[in-house]
């Protein structure tokens, strides 16, 4: 890549703007997410239509793989532009915003199923229930289904099989042996710890930094082998799927998403955990740094309102 | 169309890695222009189909499904694939031009937004050659017709629509990251143009929603493929929560697609009437409380799904308060031009009949905005007539009037000015033959949707045919004065227009390749 800056000073900052010459990241990773969704598309369809996968499934992955690759030299080549100095402060402001604005995207995609949990739980149920504006729907179409939530007695199990427990909160006798709980102790102390770890960066702590962020991965992995736990659990002991009707979809959808923002976040901290053992950190530059532990506290704000909304109340 | 003149030696790269490998900002926004006119022309073809079955009573050319999956992929290619592009498209070339920037602020990601889209729409597009056909449930596909009773190509189209939410979201946050930080020093908020202003807004509003579109697929996705039942009041779901996330998404959509509209009249009227804009301030905060307004008023297009009278009386006035700001616009688009020494030139001639059009557009709103009345009104071609009037003489005509205006700087030549002006005229006479008879056939009872109709709203029908072929075809006008524009012409100069006023008007018309190499001070 001709690392050429293009030659304005920029107001009130001290460096040119860094723009880039070209890039082949953008193509390559538009052609992997086209190949991986097209593929993945064929893979899903074929499995409904009980058709074999092989291809499909080759595909699929071939096109992961690609993204991966890509972005993992796309991020490589802005650390290595970061060492040779080419981003300015005016450029690093602009890394920050777009940090703080995708985080806030990501924040509207979860609110999107939360305000489909609050609608059935507010409305829906008690509709389908013979109650309120719209009882007559349940009154005419499912005249046994009583409203309560969690619902574990469907309006038509022949469609969708009856969960036989739901996930909600035992109770304080029940406390200890109830896994979202200890999730939620493990999640919120890894936000304690990975702030410890950024305290430790600004003070040029090294060590320290190494310690704690370590121990924050750690917090995210047992936080996500408690929860493959909770799922197994669901599955086999308490029939709760995704098919088992409503309770099980918003359940899963948004335990799940949740689950796969935490593997993410844990993963870029633990792409940090290495970069911190390679030194690359200062304590006044670190954007990488910040930009994965904002990520990881906002999954964490999601889990405590996860934990507040589908699990307790 | 940038023929990249450079000071420095490095200049665009050469032949198709330009495009490929491009992090320029005006590389990219032509892209994004050349793109979206692509997918204007191939959704007004699907328009054109439609049209022609319409021209009688009876089946014509094409059978009921096909008709539906015509009218599924016109409106998914025209909002998503010729208009958000268009306006990308002009934000990229135009706001650090506007703001007295060096780029976009994060130019890699930037062509990555790009990309993204023409697989996108080559795989959803791809969709009709297969044996299942393409997507056949509306471009607002409604649950349960999109989930339990879609083909197999809903897959495909759930995934497209994912990829444009991802572009969408990137392209908005690099333009938000873009003006927060890179205006020049001095330019403060309220010095910067309405264009800028409109975008930003804009910007926020796609961060809102389209991450709410992206998890409204997502549902879609898991009931079609995983068993779950959010639109299935089988399991315990609700089909009409379907329509609540989509239009929470969808009717600030609407608003997506027409601020920057806005903000391209208010830059256009100026210029032309040789004036200041009358009223800066307060066209900033219209649109604003549009901007706010739009995010709580979503439930007008469910009035007739049912809800509590309080609900209607809500969504109902809170949809009407939307024409007070709608209203301060169009007071200072006419102030500005009162007294001003206007000349009509056709990036003018667009601007005018949008002001014009674009209310008659905010009326028939009105008019659906008032729920009783609306139960009549629901999805007759009265609502296709409402939102054509705002989307095509609205937000298509300003991308018109933004394209003359700005092709002078954009290649360094002036257009066809009379070429221009037959354009104009064929496309406004066509465009009022095509939807004003829709007002009577929906008011008269005539469904959308439908492939064939009852004797006596054939009149109408032949007539709005008739304009939409006139329509249409004049459109290749406009690819002919832009390819003409491009190749060559008179040369223009830096100002271009006589009133012109702003940054963008201070360098070379076409400008240099790295736009602002030192931030412009702003007086
Ligand atoms: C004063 C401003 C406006 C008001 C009061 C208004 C009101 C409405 C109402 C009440 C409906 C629902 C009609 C029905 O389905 O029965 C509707 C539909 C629609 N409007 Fe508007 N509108 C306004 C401006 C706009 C603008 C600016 C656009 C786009 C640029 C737009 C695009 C649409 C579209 C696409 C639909 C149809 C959606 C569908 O069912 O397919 N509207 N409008
Ligand atoms: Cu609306």
């Amino acid at each position: 890549m001709a690392n050429m800056a293009s030659k304005q000073a920029s107001g009130g900052y001290d460096q040119p703007y860094y723009v880039p010459e070209h890039s082949p990241f953008p193509i390559a990773a538009s052609v992997g997410l086209a190949l991986f969704v097209f593929s993945l598309g064929h893979l899903l369809n074929d499995i409904k239509a009980g058709e074999g996968t092989g291809l499909a499934s080759v595909m699929t992955f071939a096109g992961f793989a690609v993204i991966a690759t890509t972005l993992f030299f796309w991020f490589s080549t802005q650390i290595r532009e970061n060492h040779q100095g080419l981003p300015g402060a005016q450029l690093k402001r602009s890394y920050v915003l777009g940090m703080y604005w995708f985080i806030f995207s990501e924040v509207m995609f979860f609110a999107a199923f939360f305000g489909a949990l609050f609608y059935v739980r507010m409305w829906v149920v008690g509709w389908l229930g013979g109650e309120g504006d719209k009882g007559i729907t349940g009154q005419m179409l499912y005249p046994e289904f009583q409203a309560t939530w969690p619902v574990v007695d469907n309006p038509n199990p022949a469609l969708f099989p009856d969960p036989e427990e739901s996930m909600a909160w035992p109770g304080f006798s029940g406390m200890l042996s109830y896994l979202p709980l200890w999730n939620t102790i493990l999640l919120i102390s890894s936000s304690f710890t990975v702030h410890i770890a950024h305290t430790a960066l600004k003070n040029g702590n090294r060590q320290k930094l190494i310690t704690w962020l370590g121990l924050t991965v750690l917090l995210g992995i047992v936080f996500l082998f408690l929860q493959i736990e909770e799922y197994s659990h669901a599955y086999s002991e308490l029939g709760l799927t995704l098919n088992s009707g409503i309770y099980g979809s918003t359940f899963f959808l948004l335990t799940g998403f949740h689950g796969f923002h935490v593997t993410l976040g844990a993963f870029m901290l633990s792409v940090m955990f290495f970069r911190a053992l390679k030194g690359h950190f200062k304590p006044e530059d670190h954007f990488g740094f910040e930009a994965a532990s904002w990520y990881w506290h906002f999954v964490d704000v999601v889990w405590v309102c996860l934990f507040i909304f589908v699990y307790i109340l | 169309m940038a023929s990249g003149h450079d000071d420095h030696h490095h200049g665009p790269a050469k032949g198709i890695k330009r495009w490929l490998f491009a992090t320029n900002h005006k590389d990219i926004g032509t892209m994004y222009l050349v793109f979206s006119l692509a997918m204007f022309l191939l959704g007004g073809t699907f328009a054109l189909v439609i049209r022609a079955e319409l021209f009688q009573p009876g089946l014509q050319f094409v059978q009921p499904d096909f008709f539906n999956q015509m009218t599924t992929m016109h409106g998914l290619v025209m909002v998503f694939g010729a208009v958000m592009p268009a306006f990308v498209g002009l934000a990229n070339w135009m706001v650090p031009l506007m703001i007295g920037a060096p780029d976009m602020a994060l130019p890699r990601m930037n062509n990555w937004s790009f990309w993204i889209l023409p697989f996108a729409f080559t795989m959803l597009a791809s969709t009709l050659l297969t044996d299942a056909g393409a997507p056949n449930f509306g471009w607002t596909f409604y649950a349960p017709l999109s989930t339990t009773y879609a083909t197999s190509s809903v897959t495909f189209f759930i995934f497209a629509v994912h990829m444009m939410g991802i572009s969408s979201i990137m392209g908005a946050i690099n333009i938000i990251a873009t003006i927060q930080n890179l205006r020049a020093p001095g330019m403060t908020y309220m010095k910067m143009p309405l264009f800028v202003w409109t975008w930003l807004i804009t910007a926020y509003l796609l961060l809102l929603v389209m991450p709410v579109l992206a998890g409204v697929v997502t549902m879609m996705l898991f009931d079609v493929h995983f068993g779950t039942s959010f639109f299935s009041a089988a399991g315990g779901g609700d089909p009409v929560l379907f329509q609540h996330v989509f239009w929470f998404f969808g009717h600030p959509e609407v608003y997506i697609m027409i601020l920057p509209a806005f903000g391209v009249v208010s830059e256009i009227i100026a210029t032309f009437s040789r004036k200041k804009l009358f009223g800066y301030d307060s066209m900033v905060y219209a649109t604003s409380s549009i901007a706010f307004l739009s995010l709580i008023v979503w439930v007008h297009h469910m009035f007739v799904t049912g809800m509590p009278l309080a609900g209607e009386l809500f969504f109902m006035y809170a949809t009407m308060l939307i024409a007070v700001p709608t209203g301060v616009k169009v007071f200072n688009w006419v102030t500005t031009m009162f007294k001003g020494s206007i000349s009509f030139e056709t990036p003018m001639l667009f601007a005018i009949a949008f002001v014009v059009l674009f209310t008659c557009g905010g009326f028939t709103g009105l008019m659906l905005a008032i729920a009783p009345a609306d139960f009549q009104y629901h999805d007759t071609y009265f609502v296709v007539a409402h939102f054509h009037y705002v989307l095509v003489p609205g937000a298509v005509f300003s991308l018109m009037a933004a394209a003359y205006y700005w092709l002078p700087k954009w290649t360094g030549n002036m257009y066809d000015e009379n070429l221009g002006r037959v354009h104009f005229w064929l496309s406004f006479i066509g465009i009022n033959i095509l939807f004003f008879p829709q007002h009577f056939l929906g008011l008269a009872g005539m469904p959308r949707r439908i492939p064939d109709y009852a004797l006596q709203f054939t009149d109408f029908n032949m007539m709005s045919t008739v304009g939409a072929f006139l329509f249409g075809f004049s459109q290749l006008i406009f690819v002919w004065v832009v390819i003409k524009c491009v190749k060559g012409g008179k040369k223009a100069t830096a100002e271009v227009w006589d009133g012109s006023h702003g940054l963008e008007w201070t360098l070379p018309s076409p400008p240099p390749y790295h736009s602002f190499t030192t931030p412009p001070a702003i007086k």
